[in-house]
């Protein structure tokens, strides 16, 4: 039984459930003399059944669709004889998974021998019998908790409690999440991380000066060993990020003071929106825009002036970059503005101020918590971004503040070092979570100090 | 003040009836610094103030009553134009400051309120020092050019609000950081630095204890000596306290004008006496 | 302080007149500040909006071509045993072409000319024929015209985009092959005709041939991915915080951890995906399933933060009167409150799913950016989005592409501003003020 097939019988035998469990609530009520005679609607009672049913089953399926393919995988490397399991792990590694791909009708690596052949069919058979094995301890466990709770109702038994009891608890786990996705966030970059630092050392990761991640195939080839001294690649991201906060801070605050202050209806109407779109657009887009327009664009003015300008500058990539966070500044400024009570401004209109001066001297000192929150989270925001660095910035890493030469980022090592290799040994893929975790370390630093400083704002004025 | 009332009563003066919407009494006094002439606002489509014309003596203090939303405020914030922040706010008829109709279109608000201050219901000083608080208007409209000037603005302004001693030795911590009562002599400090010849206060002390309304009151009284004061109100004791004239308006309609001690005590219009006394408020 | 109000009476009843005129005085230059400061607004929204519509006028202007394709009327004619007539399918289709190319331009002849020539056509010309054999049988003997689909060199040069007088060896095409185009011209046998292929095929290598409906099937089961499973859970998760959440610790511990993921970089997520979905779980590479979960988690925290908004918008006296009746806190809930804030949650809801549809950063990380001809059929097909199609395009060195990903970026765009104009109209139709 495919899992999709599965789920939906799930489905049809929790609604009979449901249908069951409420139609003998109602025979109960009958008997027993009107329906107040029961703990709960008759309702309730369907619900519990229901209740009973699908979730202890769903969560037999999850748990299932979570370990198939290890469980799958292990079994068929078992299988394989013995010649095929004495390789070394990577060579293993790339046959297994050009087994999975025959499994599965795609294309595969190299050339299909009989072993990975029979390999691939003993595969899905493993598969088939795995499913059909769920699907049995699957459909049993929905049919038991019907006949559980089915024989458990009596006018007494607290139907209403029971349910809401489940129900909340499954709110308090749909709210965990986040906590999960965080931990899971720290424990695998981490545990990568870790590994990497046991090859190369932090203090060599995190001061050294040279980065050239690239390891040689081959012992005799040149560059062999690799380089992994993050500090080219740090200053890269903060060039770049601070060439998009010089673009995005003035403007996006401007445009924010200029909305809530001066703009009247109208114009607000239409400006908003047309900020709202610039915020709308995929960041790919705006890489595509920043390789394919601006940077030619810089490039060519910086040849007619005579300045030699790499066609990958961290200018182009910034200054796009900037572009994409105005929207994020104007908005979170122009919140932090309204926030501001009207009262002050009435007091510096009385006693003759105009307004610039009390959006100067007023409104932004007084905001200046808020403003300061929302751009720490623009910074933050500026340093993880991905796809506008990884489509025009550089890939090599230049320890320079030259903003018309290429520099690489954080992110755009990690996408390098990580689309299209699968191993997961080599200290070149590992140094993509190192450069993860310092990427989460320091953006998670950012949003703590700048939600803190947000919302201490917000009660001032609240 | 009942028994005043019930003395008033017992003399059966004829009153006019509850639905005569002229005003009563007179709106002239001898030496007008302000004159205010069938003034109409409306907010958007709605009438807020219905024709209302009045004088506002040099060195005196006109109290302005009435129940809540009867436009009090409303024509308060039309006497320095602060109503021009509100987008949908339209006003009619003349005010003249000087002679001239604040409402002209050759008229700069900004000196206007240079002229014409304010001080709010609610306490609001900027998020600087106290010093600052009081400095920053005079610097930015030029008025002091050096720190001693500034000083010494700093200085007379907080000594004629009473907040001198409390606050001399602390002039750089923040102005938020003061007591309810202290802040509202802030801005009242504030208002008083640009030298201004008229002052707005609106509903001052509603926002303060029984003490510190007192102190302000008394403060209102030695300002009157330079400054003409208009001050909207919603306690009438507070009226009979601090005013000489007394304005009593009703739904967007100025309704009698007197003597604070002729409203007080002989009011001529039934809606006039009905608030006085309690019936409504 | 009678002494110090004594000096003051005198300073200002001599200097009353002066107050003013310094005022005044300096009235002038304060408004030029003034009116420069406005100019300074002025000029940021100016500036945004600018840039706006410059973006959008490139793409659009380098994208509009790629609805337009060029086709060559081709006149084949089946001679005896040409086709297979057991299984007609598998007849040598690219041989029919060619020889219809032959018989054309019967004076062509050198090898390495006959080459350049039918190169001027695309590999795809012989699926056409195929397809419009399989569609009606000819008889033997018979001859049809067909227009098939032109390479993209030429595409490129019938668009403008590869300009004819530049010398031959700075242009794709030599110059016989423009005479052979232009003989295709001058006898109206070339021709720009609407690109079907774009908007129904999955991704080639050969430009003429690719197509975004791969991209979007696979957008499309992501999207459903993600949605199934992040508004169930966004609401429940918005729900207990909001409702039943009390305020402690733990509670205020969840709040941190959902305001810091809706600003960690999306990057982080896909790195979560590849060492917890991929390498942990052994979950398949490059498929919807993945990448819709991974979203989800990243799409999750905006959702909650909306559907709280949501739900903190509806007023306390509606609760306080439910509860009134004798309702117990979930009835409540699901009765009254629910209805009320489900239009905001489910703005809130678009709002992030068309965050999600814009993602391309996290999945890079799962492996979603392998080159995949076909259109997925399922959750766990190989599968590419829109994004990540856009980003493989543009990194693909033919003049062609660019248009391709141009072009795309137009449907993805009209996606997300159709998904955002519904959010728009959902907050305003339902928008209530208590």
């Amino acid at each position: 039984m495919s899992p999709l097939v599965l789920l939906l019988s799930l489905l049809v035998l929790s609604v009979a459930g449901f249908l069951i469990g409420r139609q003998k609530a109602l025979d109960l009520a009958r008997r027993e003399g009107g329906a107040s005679r029961l703990h709960s609607l008759p309702a309730y009672y369907g619900a519990l059944t229901a209740l009973w049913c699908c979730l202890p089953a769903f969560f037999m399926f999850l748990i299932w669709l979570g370990f198939e393919q290890s469980i799958v995988t292990g079994l068929m490397v078992a299988d394989l004889p013995e010649e095929a399991r004495a390789l070394p792990p990577a060579r293993l590694n790339v046959l297994i998974n050009d087994i999975r791909s025959l499994a599965s009708g795609n294309i595969v690596s190299g050339e299909v021998t009989p072993l990975m052949r029979d390999a691939a069919a003993q595969y899905i058979s493993l598969k088939g019998i795995g499913r059909m094995i769920t699907s049995v301890i699957v459909l049993v466990a929905a049919v038991a908790g019907i006949l559980a709770v089915y024989r458990g109702i009596k006018p007494r038994l607290r139907a209403r409690n029971h349910v809401e009891k489940v129900i909340m608890g499954l709110l308090v786990v749909c709210s965990t999440i986040a906590i999960f996705t965080t931990v899971g966030i720290v424990l695998s970059i981490l545990y990568e991380a870790v590994r990497f630092f046991q090859q190369i050392p932090v203090a060599e990761f995190l001061f050294g000066l040279e980065w050239s991640p690239q390891m040689a195939i081959r012992e005799d080839q040149v560059g062999s060993s690799g380089a992994f001294g993050a500090v080219p690649v740090f200053a890269g991201t903060i060039l770049i990020s601070a060439i998009a906060m010089l673009v995005a801070a003035p403007i996006g605050l401007m445009s924010a003071v200029f909305l809530s202050e001066y703009a009247d209806r109208r114009l607000r109407m239409v400006a908003k929106p047309l900020l709202e779109v610039l915020a709308g657009i995929p960041t790919v887009v705006y890489g595509f825009f920043a390789a394919l327009v601006v940077a030619p664009l810089i490039r060519n003015s910086g040849v007619q002036l005579g300045i030699d300008v790499s066609s990958e500058s961290a200018l182009a990539a910034g200054l796009v970059m900037g572009v994409m966070i105005i929207p994020f500044v104007s908005s979170l400024s122009d919140d932090v503005i309204n926030a501001v009570p009207q009262t002050l401004r009435d007091g510096a209109y009385s006693v003759g101020a105009t307004r610039s001066e009390t959006i100067r001297h007023v409104l932004i000192p007084a905001a200046l918590p808020g403003i300061v929150g929302g751009l720490l989270l623009a910074v933050s925001r500026a340093i993880g971004e991905t796809m506008i660095v990884v489509m025009a910035a550089g890939l090599s890493a230049n320890l320079t503040a030259n903003p018309l030469q290429a520099v690489t980022t954080v992110t755009v090592q990690i996408v390098t070092l990580l689309v299209g290799d699968q191993e997961f040994d080599s200290p070149k893929t590992l140094a993509a979570f190192a450069l993860g975790l310092v990427l989460f370390v320091g953006t998670l630093f950012l949003n703590i100090i700048a939600l803190t400083v947000v919302r201490k704002y917000r009660e001032r004025y609240e | 003040m009942q028994d005043v009332v019930n003395k008033t009563t017992v003399e059966k003066r004829i009153l006019a009836p509850r639905d005569s919407r002229k005003t009563i009494g007179s709106i002239h006094v001898s030496k007008p610094r302000m004159v205010c002439r069938d003034v109409n606002v409306y907010y958007g489509d709605k009438q807020a103030i219905r024709n209302v014309s009045i004088d506002i003596g040099c060195n005196e203090v006109l109290a302005m009553i009435g129940p809540s939303g009867c436009g009090k405020s409303t024509f308060l914030r039309c006497l320095n134009r602060m109503n021009d922040t509100i987008d949908i706010c339209r006003v009619t008829g003349e005010i003249l400051f000087d002679g001239k109709d604040i409402y002209d279109s050759s008229i700069d608000v900004v000196p206007l309120r240079a002229q014409i201050g304010m001080v709010f219901q609610k306490p609001n000083p900027f998020p600087k020092s106290i010093y600052e608080n009081i400095a920053w208007a005079p610097k930015i409209h030029g008025i002091v050019e050096s720190k001693s000037d500034a000083d010494e603005i700093v200085e007379s302004s907080l000594q004629k609000a009473g907040l001198w001693e409390e606050v001399k030795d602390r002039l750089d911590q923040p102005g938020t950081g003061l007591s309810g009562g202290q802040q509202q002599r802030l801005c009242i400090a504030r208002a008083i630095a640009v030298s201004p010849e008229v002052i707005l206060m609106d509903e001052p002390c509603s926002a303060l204890d029984p003490i510190a309304t007192a102190k302000i009151e008394d403060l209102i009284e030695e300002l009157r000596t330079q400054y003409t004061i208009a001050i909207v109100t919603h306690s009438m004791q507070q009226a009979s306290r601090v005013s000489q004239r007394t304005a009593f308006f009703h739904l967007g309609d100025l309704i009698e004008v007197g003597t604070t001690e002729d409203i007080f005590t002989k009011p001529s219009h039934q809606l006039t006496e009905d608030y006085i006394t309690g019936r409504y408020g | 302080m009678n002494k110090s109000a004594g000096k003051s009476v005198a300073r200002s009843s001599s200097g009353r007149g002066r107050t003013i005129d310094i005022v005044n005085k300096g009235l002038k230059s304060r408004y030029r500040k003034e009116k420069r400061f406005r100019f300074y607004g002025l000029l940021s929204i100016v500036a945004s909006v600018v840039f706006l519509a410059f973006l959008l006028s490139s793409i659009v202007l380098k994208g509009y071509s790629a609805f337009l394709q060029t086709y060559i009327k081709l006149d084949v004619s089946f001679e005896a045993g040409m086709l297979d007539k057991q299984n007609p399918g598998r007849s040598d289709f690219q041989g029919i072409v060619k020889a219809a190319i032959r018989d054309y331009y019967p004076d062509v002849t050198g090898r390495q000319d006959k080459r350049d020539l039918f190169s001027l056509f695309s590999s795809g010309a012989a699926f056409q024929l195929r397809e419009e054999v399989l569609n009606k049988l000819p008889e033997e003997g018979s001859s049809i015209s067909l227009w098939v689909l032109a390479d993209d060199d030429v595409d490129m040069l019938m668009k403008g985009h590869m300009k004819r007088d530049v010398p031959e060896g700075e242009r794709r095409l030599n110059d016989k092959q423009l005479r052979w185009i232009e003989r295709l011209e001058e006898e109206g046998r070339i021709a720009l005709r609407f690109n079907t292929t774009f908007f129904t095929a999955g991704d080639s290598r050969e430009p003429e041939l690719a197509g975004i409906w791969g991209a979007v099937k696979g957008s499309f089961y992501t999207m459903l991915v993600t949605l199934v499973l992040s508004f169930p859970i966004g609401i429940a998760a918005a729900v207990y915080l909001e409702e039943f959440a009390p305020k402690n610790l733990a509670t205020d511990f969840i709040e941190v951890n959902i305001n810091n993921l809706a600003a960690v970089p999306s990057i982080v997520f896909g790195l979560l995906g590849l060492a917890v979905f991929l390498n942990f779980f052994g979950m398949p590479r490059s498929t919807p399933l993945v990448g819709g979960i991974v979203l989800m988690l990243m799409t999750l925290p905006t959702i909650i933060i909306a559907s709280r908004a949501a739900l903190k918008a509806v007023p306390p006296s509606i609760r306080e009167a439910a509860l009134g009746v004798g309702s117990s806190k979930l009835q409540v809930v699901t009765g009254h409150v629910l209805p009320l804030a489900l239009p905001g949650m489910l703005t809130g809801t678009i709002i992030g799913m068309a965050q999600a549809l814009g993602e391309t950063a996290p999945l890079l990380m799962i492996g979603m950016v392998a080159f995949i001809v076909d259109v997925p059929g399922g959750f766990t097909d190989p599968a590419a989005v829109m994004p990540v199609q856009i980003y493989l395009w543009a990194d693909s060195p033919e003049r062609a592409f660019v248009e391709r990903t141009s072009a795309a970026i137009m449907v993805l765009l009209a996606f997300l501003i159709s998904m955002n104009a519904v959010a728009v109209v959902m907050r305003r139709r339902f928008e209530r003020r208590w």
